[in-house]
């Protein structure tokens, strides 16, 4: 589309404009209603407390998530920070722990249970049921197997040292204590929580 | 704490602000840089809380991630190496970015109506919807501040959580930071909690400690506890005087009122030309069809240029 503009309308047209513009410099413009300019984010989001996954400081954390839990809203976390009536931490979190948003939406997060067989070079998808089911198997195998009852000395010691067992790092006193039961109670030596990271 | 009604000033507004409310405390942030061991978690905090993600950066040799504040890191970190008389070294680090001026350069450069606000409790925010990218906050600030975006060609620096504060929290830096490095509260408050650490300092030999929150801009509602207070040059550059440029007086204070009434004369002269006068007439061309007079006839020569597929080339 063309605008054929004279010479003349074309200083005319400028000279409006300057004209305008300079009157609104001075003052002689509306000026728009101001909103709060900023919305709070966590208005109505749903507040759960939890445990940072890290390591074994075990700060605790508030997941805020969109939606206040309604049967038809499908709960999304968008905000994570501090629980300041965490006695550990009260509050603060670690760069790690600070942006554990992007942690828990991460592309690469482990999701559901995994297998590469012997020899195979790929990780297959596999049940929970199947995956408990088979380290229950190979647990018990290998121990049926290397059960050490008695030393050379005669001794019993009870115990299963083919096998080893590393345990969560944000485990409150309660977990640790069960954790080192069941462990022990098999009789196994080799046990570690994720407790140095 | 923060409404609309408690903006105290506004960019490239004539207007004067609401000032019936009296009682609005001053909020400030103290960082006490001797209490600061660089983990950056404040860094990660604002860019989760303000939904910023940086481009993942490359390692420099330092421990500066970003080097520099970008448009999607409103604040970093500054390490800085610096070798005593006596041969220590000290390792200084600062975590930079808005110091939240009483007297905000950046607004009084800002030539956006409502682009730059700043709050009653002392807050200055940038409001990017108003915006025009034109960096003049940039040249007002006396601690290089806000960056333009390449993406919007908007500016861009901490708001020192203003949505927060309004909600009655502290910003996610002071939130986050496990050392305590970084407190939050009124201004009042937090100058008596630097005096007490100022004198902390000064009892562990630190003899030139002190808070920094400079006068040359009428104070800042972020303030440091230095070490050494007499030279904060020594942490990555931090202005001893700083001062909002004279090039911005000039600028808003003198320069663009002269010129808008030059501007505006003129064109009232104008209009009453105009209306006194009225138009100048011309003389009637008679031969205006002719396309032999005329010379020059623009809609048949675009109309030819269409006709040719590979351009106006003659």
């Amino acid at each position: 589309m063309a605008i054929n503009v004279t010479r003349r309308q074309f200083f005319k047209l400028g000279g409006a404009g300057l004209a305008t513009s300079s009157l609104a410099v001075m003052g002689f413009a509306p000026e728009p209603a101001e909103a709060s300019i900023r919305q709070f984010k966590l208005t109505h989001a749903k507040e759960t407390r939890n445990t940072c996954t890290y390591c074994s400081v075990g700060c605790g954390i508030l997941i805020y998530s969109k939606g206040d839990g309604a049967k038809n809203v499908e709960q999304n976390v968008f905000h994570i920070e501090g629980d300041p009536d965490h006695p550990v931490s009260r509050g603060s979190l670690c760069p790690k722990g600070a942006g554990l948003l992007d942690f828990v939406h991460s592309d690469g997060r482990l999701a559901y249970p995994q297998v590469r067989e012997a020899g195979s070079d790929e990780w297959k998808r596999i049940s929970w049921d199947e995956a408990l089911g088979r380290i229950a198997r190979h647990m018990k195998d290998d121990r049926d197997a290397n059960f050490v009852q008695r030393n050379a000395q005669g001794q019993t010691v009870n115990h299963w040292t083919t096998t080893g067992f590393l345990a969560a790092s944000g485990s409150s006193n309660e977990a640790g204590y069960i954790t080192h039961k069941v462990v022990r109670t098999l009789g196994m030596v080799a046990f570690d929580n994720q407790a140095r990271v | 704490m923060i409404n609309s009604q408690n903006i105290i000033a506004r960019s490239a507004t004539t207007t004067p602000p609401p000032q019936a409310r009296s009682h609005v405390e001053e909020v400030a942030k103290l960082i006490d840089v001797s209490k600061c061991i660089g983990c950056k978690a404040c860094q990660v905090a604002c860019m989760e809380w303000n939904d910023l993600r940086d481009e993942v950066g490359e390692c420099h040799g330092t421990y500066d991630n970003p080097t520099d504040l970008t448009a999607e890191s409103w604040t970093v970190m500054r390490f800085s190496e610096h070798e005593t008389a006596d041969g220590n070294l000290e390792w200084l680090i600062r975590k930079d970015g808005c110091m939240h001026c009483a007297e905000p350069g950046c607004l009084a450069a800002c030539p956006a109506p409502g682009a730059i606000v700043q709050y009653a409790n002392g807050i200055v925010d940038f409001d990017s919807n108003h915006c025009i990218g034109c960096g003049y906050c940039i040249t007002g600030c006396p601690f290089d501040i806000p960056r333009i975006s390449p993406k919007d060609s908007k500016s861009y620096k901490c708001t020192l959580c203003s949505d927060r504060v309004n909600a009655g929290m502290e910003p996610a830096c002071v939130k986050t930071c496990p050392t305590n490095c970084i407190e939050f509260g009124t201004k009042a408050d937090m100058l008596d909690r630097a005096a007490k650490r100022v004198g902390d300092l000064k009892a562990l030999g630190f003899r030139d400690a002190g808070i920094y929150d400079p006068a040359g801009v009428g104070g800042t509602h972020v303030m440091y506890v230095l070490h050494h207070a007499n030279d904060p040059n020594r942490y990555s550059g931090l202005p001893k005087d700083p001062r909002i440029s004279p090039l911005v007086g000039a600028w808003k204070g003198v320069t663009k009122p002269i010129m808008a009434a030059i501007i505006g004369i003129t064109a009232f002269a104008g209009v009453i030309h105009y209306v006194t006068k009225g138009p100048k007439e011309e003389p009637e061309e008679s031969a205006d069809d002719d396309p032999t007079t005329r010379g020059y006839d623009a809609t048949r020569r675009r109309d030819d240029a269409e006709d040719r597929p590979h351009g106006g080339d003659r």
